[in-house]
């Protein structure tokens, strides 16, 4: 982006803008100096008591105090030159639309200065000026005007307004009676073709289908092109990625970083991740409060069982249907009864998942009752890899349970011989996180606690997406580890050093159980972070891959926006790929 | 002022086309469309010579005859005041989405009010002159020439009061419920359907003193004065009522200054 730079080059860094631009000959397009913007608001009662005083007393204006004041701005400094493309992200509330409103003019700063210099049009709401009883042709009149054309030269453009908007055959008719589509159609172009020197666009391109937003992208590229001054408030990343010459992040009211896209945007989105981050803590400790508060010791039998089937099915390499349907159903029905009743939820649990593997397959029944009956010898497995290995001959079963609703309820249990005291997620700098960027490094941690020395011992987690599918589980004995001895507290650090999941959330089950399978500490999904990903590729993970070219084939971007369907293209195999995961990998 | 004064001149094509929607979006879907605009006045005279020829038989003096010209000759002002004031009161509330999202200045609103039952008030005159010449074939006096300067007058009274409602309904939307009541009473306190001259003729002094203070008083005896008797219009009168109304505009426009950035918070 050559253009970007020299702009940027033009421009002064802002945070030093008021002395440095001064000496500029050219004044800016946009320029805030200082400014702070307070909402006041008055309460109801209150307004009564005004009413009555403005009249008796006849001083409204003493009187018309506010109650309570709200600072949506504050101290906002932004400079925006001539033929820049500028944009502003942050979080809903963070006071984005209060900017846009200052810089259109519909609103007065409380205090500082606004400066525009050019014929500015601000498309803060599309078609607000329209009246549902009259004909889109005089609506697109009316509305020029509104905008600050003359008569002549909206004449002049109605051709290409109509054009533009698809919308020949219906100019006629009131607008009332247009779909949404069409009534931001033509709104949308009116608005850009009243050629300001400033475009002000509010999330307007959220509306429209796919080939209206191409346009709309396209004719903002023409202005940015003929170059004309563009202020862009989105939460469309790429879109600022792509379009914007320098972007400014709003946080809480304030100026929190202007400058290049890239940075802004990897700052904001930091911010992002931070805040889930937190959210997620939040939300991780409630659970495991949660489970961890209740005695849910006697549904915990049941689940190991429902766990243990599905394990003999793993291990004695026989792909179970029967399996994966049963933890299906028994995580939905149990997990949800577990929470509220846990003492009573043994036998419904137990008779749950018998059920349910008789429903299944009848050829199946054999081996879970086996595995009901004797639960202890078959395995040791915790749920969550059990299902793991289960799953992938199962997953369209899986899922069309899981859709459901929400199959996966977190849970707690196990005699706690070797306690699993605490679970962190750290990033490749040892930092606990709960979100990831696709490719990142990432540790799930576990410190244990064995209350006697004991020489059975399984370390094993699982990994869940949001549907409750399984994307990946293993656990020390599958991958051949022979416990020696545990005495005392214990780290057990399982690496992954490239996070190769899709975005999503996902959750993680972790446990000690014996050889035997006999649970010790089970938590079931009390775990979760969040995966980034830039690309909006899909399926269970993310095959490490690289894409390879031969011969008459061009690319105008290379893993940009544009290179998007080719991205997704990529995912396609990938997903299908994924499914058949064998636990054995490492 | 003055300045005030410019930029609404510089929206004038913005006023213009406002006006223009308010009138076409009006009657739009109804099977007479724009007829509506003459149908409301002839209707309207219909009840009010019912009520007050078959009906009532108020007092008047000859100066009212025939009935239905003099009743009418207030009749149409009168609704011009009312309806514009109905609607400017409303004008900045009902458009909140404009004064939010469009940059343009907020009395624009009620000046398109006022100015467009200005218009639906000038389309009433010619099937009042229609009525005239069936009555009265000789046509109108010369006096006649005085109605722009009244309808001028009118004007700024109106617009005066409706920027002050405008912007005060933006605070307290309770003086919509009080608006009506009190144009109701204030139709009675102006002399549409009776005659201000038999009230001082008989005497009255109080009322006569307490309806001197109305400024619709003087500006429907104007009306009455240019068309329906052909007399000089009451110079003092009407020059006071003319300086009274130009202070309410003044005042009203300054109030509605003040509270102007206030507008697109409180909508």
């Amino acid at each position: 982006m050559p253009r970007a730079s020299s702009s940027d080059g033009a421009v002064p860094q802002p945070a030093s803008t008021a002395v440095a631009a001064k000496a500029k000959p050219v004044k800016p397009a946009i320029r805030l100096v200082d400014v702070t913007k307070r909402y006041r608001r008055f309460a109801q009662s209150h307004r009564f008591l005004t009413l009555k005083s403005a009249f008796v007393g006849g001083n409204l204006f003493k009187i018309l105090r506010p109650d309570e004041v709200f600072t949506a701005l504050e101290g906002a400094t932004i400079d925006v030159a001539h033929g820049e493309t500028f944009g502003i992200i942050g979080a809903n509330g963070a006071g984005k639309s209060t900017m846009m409103k200052l810089i259109a003019g519909t609103t007065k700063p409380t205090e500082g200065r606004v400066e525009i210099d050019g014929k500015i049009s601000a498309l803060i709401e599309l078609g607000a000026g329209f009246h549902p009883e009259i004909s889109g042709r005089e609506n697109v009149f009316i509305n020029g005007v509104m905008l600050g054309l003359s008569r002549a030269e909206i004449e002049e453009l109605y051709e290409r307004i109509v054009q533009f908007a698809e919308l020949e055959e219906f100019i006629d008719h009131p607008v009332k009676n247009y779909s949404s589509g069409m009534y931001m159609r033509l709104a949308f172009s009116v608005a850009i073709h009243v050629e300001p020197d400033i475009l002000v666009i509010d999330e307007v391109l959220a509306v429209g289908d796919e080939g209206f937003i191409h346009k709309c992208l396209d004719k903002i590229g023409e202005f940015k092109r003929r170059g004309k001054t563009i202020l862009l408030v989105t939460h469309g990343m790429e879109t600022v990625r792509v379009l914007c010459d320098r972007v400014a992040w709003i946080h809480a009211g304030k100026v929190q970083m202007v400058g290049d896209p890239m940075r802004v945007v990897d700052a904001y989105l930091d911010w992002v991740g931070e805040h889930v981050d937190r959210e997620m803590a939040t939300e991780e400790r409630r659970r495991i409060a949660d489970a961890t508060g209740g005695s849910g010791d006697v549904a915990r039998a049941a689940k190991a069982e429902a766990g243990d089937a599905g394990d003999t099915a793993a291990v004695s390499d026989e792909p179970t249907g029967a399996d994966s349907a049963e933890d299906g159903l028994s995580d939905d029905r149990g997990g949800s009864e577990a929470r509220e009743t846990s003492g009573a939820t043994e036998t419904s649990e137990i008779t749950e998942s018998a059920e349910s593997t008789e429903s299944t397959e009848s050829t199946e029944s054999t081996e879970s009752t086996e595995s009901t009956e004797s639960t202890e010898s078959t395995e040791s497995t915790e749920t969550g890899e059990t299902r793991e290995t289960a799953d992938p001959a199962v997953t369209t079963d899986t899922t069309a349970d899981a859709s459901i609703d929400n199959p996966y309820e977190p849970g707690r249990w196990g005699n706690r011989s070797v306690a699993i005291e605490s679970v962190r997620l750290l990033d490749g700098n040892g930092r606990p996180r709960h979100v990831f960027d696709s490719g990142d490094e990432m540790t799930i941690e576990m410190l244990v606690s064995a209350a006697e020395p004991t020489g059975d011992f399984v370390f094993g987690l699982g990994l869940f997406n949001a549907n409750g599918v399984s994307c990946y589980g293993t656990n020390t004995d599958i991958e051949d580890f022979k416990a020696g001895a545990l005495d005392g507290d214990a780290t057990i650090r399982f690496v992954i050093p490239s996070l190769s999941l899709v975005q999503g959330t996902y959750y993680l089950d972790v446990a000690t159980h014996g050889a035997d399978g006999t649970p010790y500490d089970y938590h079931r999904g009390l775990y979760s972070f969040r995966v980034n990903s830039r690309y909006g590729d899909v399926g269970v993970a993310r095959l490490p891959h690289t894409w390879e070219f031969e011969g008459a084939v061009a690319w105008k971007a290379v893993g940009g926006i544009k290179a998007k369907p080719a991205a997704e293209s990529a995912a396609e195999p990938g997903a299908a790929m994924a499914t058949p995961t064998t636990p054995d990998l490492e | 002022m003055l300045h005030a004064l410019r930029r609404v001149l510089d929206h004038r094509l913005l006023i213009q086309t406002l006006v223009m929607r308010e009138l076409k979006a009006r009657y739009r879907g109804s099977a007479l469309g724009f007829l509506w605009s003459f149908i409301h006045p002839l209707m309207l005279l219909g009840v009010y010579s019912f009520v007050f020829t078959t009906i009532f038989t108020p007092q008047r003096g000859d100066d009212t005859d025939p009935y239905a010209l003099y009743l009418f000759c207030g009749l149409l002002p009168w609704t011009w005041f009312s309806s514009a004031l109905a609607e400017a009161n409303n004008a900045i509330v009902a458009n909140g989405n404009l004064i939010k999202k469009i940059i343009f200045p907020a009395e624009i609103l009620p000046i398109v009010s006022v100015l467009h039952n200005g218009v639906n008030f000038l389309l009433g005159l010619p099937i009042y002159f229609a009525f005239w010449l069936w009555y009265r074939p000789e046509g109108l006096s010369w006096h006649f020439f005085w109605l722009p300067l009244i309808l001028l007058i009118q004007f700024v009274f109106t617009l005066g009061l409706s920027l002050f409602l405008a912007a005060l309904t933006v605070h307290y939307r309770d003086v919509r419920d009080l608006l009506a009541n009190v144009l109701t009473l204030w139709f009675f306190a102006s002399p549409v359907i009776y005659s201000f001259s038999v009230l001082e003729d008989q005497g009255r002094d109080l009322v006569v003193n307490v309806l001197q203070f109305n400024p619709m008083t003087h500006i429907i005896e104007g009306y009455h004065a240019a068309i329906f008797t052909g007399q000089l219009i009451q110079w003092k009168r009407l020059g006071v009522t003319g300086l009274v109304s130009l202070a309410v505009l003044i005042l009203g426009y300054m109030f509605f200054d003040r509270l102007r950035d206030s507008f697109a918070e409180e909508v």
